[in-house]
């Protein structure tokens, strides 16, 4: 009988250690149930917006949307924007993406090749959605793939106490006077510099906000009816501006590992007078800079010029899986963040500008910057060519290679930019 | 005697299949137990090791539907592009000078822990401060020692201040010295643990060998060659190649703190395979990559798991 009750035991630990491993094994493979039995459907939407924003405030939004939407419930995944976009590319590649996925524009391209978000352009025709009270549209071939929600711009922070210290009595506002408020901010001394540039290559988004920035401001572009177009006066005299500001000693050393976070970090401890940075980090500055009297300008643009400034912008973005089973719903939402209300709200809350046209942030409690910044942005247009382009992280980061050879006097402007202008080619059919 | 076999029950043959059951259960009772380990180690890892392989050997995957057999083009570019050859040899002296300053400092301050000179307090206080920057997360690290070489940091400030350098140096952002920063910085948050495991070695080893070492008349520098070093041998080969198989996989700290830059001067194998996924999207010549890394990794276990087996 004991032997027998001992070999029963063994058999039932086994047989108990086996189902847990099919268990653990099917658990990899299962579909969720997102359809529940009162035919409430359950979206979910991956993003990097909520720890963005105050604590809870875009819970509350979501349950404003659950509230008008009974039968919708959303599930939030949020996380960091680097694991947001790794987490992305992967469910891309598996087609295992959420239903709703929060979107950058220099991802678009990819993702909208590979079959991964849907066309939006259908879905809002589906939905007689009127799409002339968007700010913008992220189109591919004539479709639209994204949605900016919520923009922030880049415009010029300059530190007026430096400035003043250094003399200049006007925020720069063309190429010569920045130069010029840059060597004489640098020459107070100090370990102080003019300018920061960021040209780390782990995440080259220097190359957009803080070097192209400079030819958009100017109506210049890096493009030519969608081709690269890198070897233009206008693009080789941004790149010779940006290595003469190099070789008058004005910008903080380090710059070719330096970090977006450094560069703001330089600013906030007044380790440097100007840098072209989001508007999202005035708070960032303020919190840990309480006294640091700084205002904010339109990036400089070439002597001469009058035209109207492009001021360059990041997004964010919202878009739609293709492999959804619930898009009309899944729309739903991106319908109600693009009503002029729930716009309006999130823009406030996120201190960027309305991706609805006719959506009014409410600054009454923010920064008087934010709405010196909403001038600067109506004033000119906003700008940014890498959306929309493909693999657009590695454009970046070629350019910025072969910058940092010329910063280093180990390459001519002419050779890079022929060298950038091949690279660029080769992705860009 | 016939009547009492005729009465019994049938004797071998309705036995056997019970038997057999049993045995075939007990057999199969240890399966059962690893069942989930197994398959654990199928899903997590025989599973994406087969499906990297088989993308190596193919184009337009992952990013594309129409992935083609490519055969070994992939590696042929991977292994003929200049970026690849610069992130080997990187990796080669990174991983090379990392483990030899492990093991010496390592061994260092081991032998000081467990020499005789030195109190219990004052052993204890080193102990605690040696074994610091294995507490740091590698995102700590890099943050820490960001801010410690920034070019207005406090190393800078330091040496400024003693005179050894008139301007500060541009640490991290330098193509010249980067490497050798990275490598110092990983040397820096590595090497407690050489020091623990060896400092567990050499309080294993018997007094009485030194004791007998002095008898014959040896001096302290050939106890340590004759006596230590022979006695911590299979430690100090376990830790090396485990520290060079670690070592080579190292991404966080390169990432965080100079991305592969400036100009290439720290890129690695695990960086460029990274940017090819990640950034490219080739992940066809990315799995490529990851094959080779797989393969030069191999051969460090293989002396790793014979030098185990000879112990």
């Amino acid at each position: 009988m004991a032997i027998r009750k001992a070999s029963r035991t063994r058999l039932i630990g086994a047989l108990t250690a086996a189902t847990v491993a099919l268990a653990l094994g099917a658990c990899g493979g299962g579909d969720s149930d997102d359809v529940a039995s009162d035919g409430t459907v359950t979206l979910e939407f991956a993003q990097w917006w909520a720890p963005e924003l105050p604590d809870g405030s875009f819970d509350k939004i979501i349950n404003e949307f659950q509230t008008a939407n009974p039968n919708i419930k959303v599930k939030l995944l949020s996380g960091p924007y680097a694991s947001t976009k790794q987490q992305l590319v992967t469910g891309a590649a598996s087609k295992t993406l959420p239903d709703v996925v929060g979107l950058d524009g220099a991802w678009v391209n990819d993702f909208a090749k590979q079959g991964a978000i849907a066309d939006l352009t259908k879905l809002m025709d589906e939905a007689g959605y009127d799409s002339s009270q968007l700010a913008s549209q992220i189109q591919l071939e004539g479709k639209t793939y994204m949605i900016p929600v919520v923009n922030f711009v880049y415009p010029l922070f300059v530190n007026q106490d430096l400035l003043t210290k250094a003399g200049v009595d006007k925020v720069p506002s063309t190429r010569t006077e920045f130069a010029d408020a840059a060597k004489k901010i640098t020459a107070t001394g100090g370990n102080v510099k003019g300018w920061a540039l960021p040209l780390d290559t782990a995440v080259p988004n220097g190359i957009q906000n803080d070097v192209m920035s400079w030819l958009w401001a100017s109506g210049g572009s890096m493009l030519a009816d969608g081709k690269p177009a890198l070897t233009t006066p206008q693009v080789k005299s941004v790149v010779e501006y940006v290595k003469s500001l190099n070789d008058a000693g004005v910008i903080a050393e380090g710059s070719l590992t330096m970090k977006e976070q450094d560069k703001v970090e330089k600013f906030t401890t007044g380790q440097v007078g100007m840098m072209i940075d989001s508007l999202a980090h005035i708070n960032l500055v303020k919190e840990n800079a309480p006294n640091l009297k700084f205002a904010i300008a339109p990036v400089p643009a070439e002597d001469g010029f009058t035209g109207k400034r492009g001021i360059p912008y990041a997004s964010w973005g919202i878009g739609v899986a293709d492999s959804s089973k619930h898009k009309a719903e899944a729309f739903k939402l991106v319908q109600f963040l693009m009503d002029a209300k729930a716009n309006a709200e999130l823009a406030t809350l996120a201190n960027g500008f309305p991706g609805n046209k006719t959506a009014k942030p409410d600054f009454s409690k923010s920064d008087p910057l934010f709405e010196e910044a909403f001038k600067i942005y109506q004033e000119g247009f906003p700008a940014n060519e890498f959306v929309g382009l493909p693999k657009s992280e590695d454009l970046m980061r070629s350019f910025d290679e072969q910058l940092q050879l010329v910063l280093t006097g180990k390459s001519s402007v002419d050779d890079a930019l022929a060298k950038s202008q091949d690279a660029w080619s080769s992705v860009i059919e | 005697m016939t009547s009492l076999t005729v009465e019994k029950p049938p004797p071998a043959e309705p036995e056997a299949p019970t038997r057999t059951t049993k045995n075939l259960a007990r057999r199969l009772v240890p399966f059962g137990y690893l069942s989930p380990t197994v398959v654990l180690i199928v899903v997590l890892m025989v599973v994406p090791i087969i499906m990297v392989i088989s993308y190596s050997f193919r184009d337009n995957v992952i990013v594309q539907e129409n992935s083609v057999f490519a055969g070994f083009a992939n590696y042929t570019e991977v292994l003929t592009d200049p970026d690849f050859t610069a992130a080997l040899k990187n990796t080669f002296i990174f991983i090379t000078v990392s483990m030899v300053a492990h093991l010496l400092l390592g061994l260092a301050f081991a032998m000081m822990l467990n020499s005789g000179l030195l109190s219990g307090v004052t052993k204890a206080i080193f102990r605690v401060v040696y074994v610091l920057p294995w507490l740091f997360t590698i995102a700590v690290i890099a943050v820490i020692w960001r801010l410690l070489l920034d070019p207005a940091g406090v190393v800078n400030y330091v040496l400024q201040t003693l005179g050894i350098v008139q301007d500060g140096v541009n640490w991290l952002g330098d193509p010249g010295s980067a490497l050798w920063v990275v490598t110092f910085v990983n040397i820096w948050s590595g090497y407690p643990f050489f020091m623990i495991s060896l400092l567990a070695g050499l309080q294993g080893i018997p007094g009485e060998l030194y004791e007998a070492a002095s008898v014959d008349g040896a001096n302290p520098w050939q106890k340590f060659w004759n006596v230590t070093i022979p006695q911590l041998r299979p430690v100090i080969i376990s830790m090396a190649v485990l520290d060079l198989i670690w070592t080579s996989q190292q991404f966080a700290l390169i990432w965080m703190m100079t991305g592969g830059g400036p100009l290439n001067s720290t890129e690695m194998l695990s960086t460029f395979t990274y940017k090819l996924a990640f950034s490219e999207y080739e992940f066809a010549t990315a799995s490529a990559s990851a094959v080779i890394v797989l393969l030069l990794t191999m051969i460090l276990a293989f002396f790793y798991v014979r030098q185990q087996r000879e112990r």
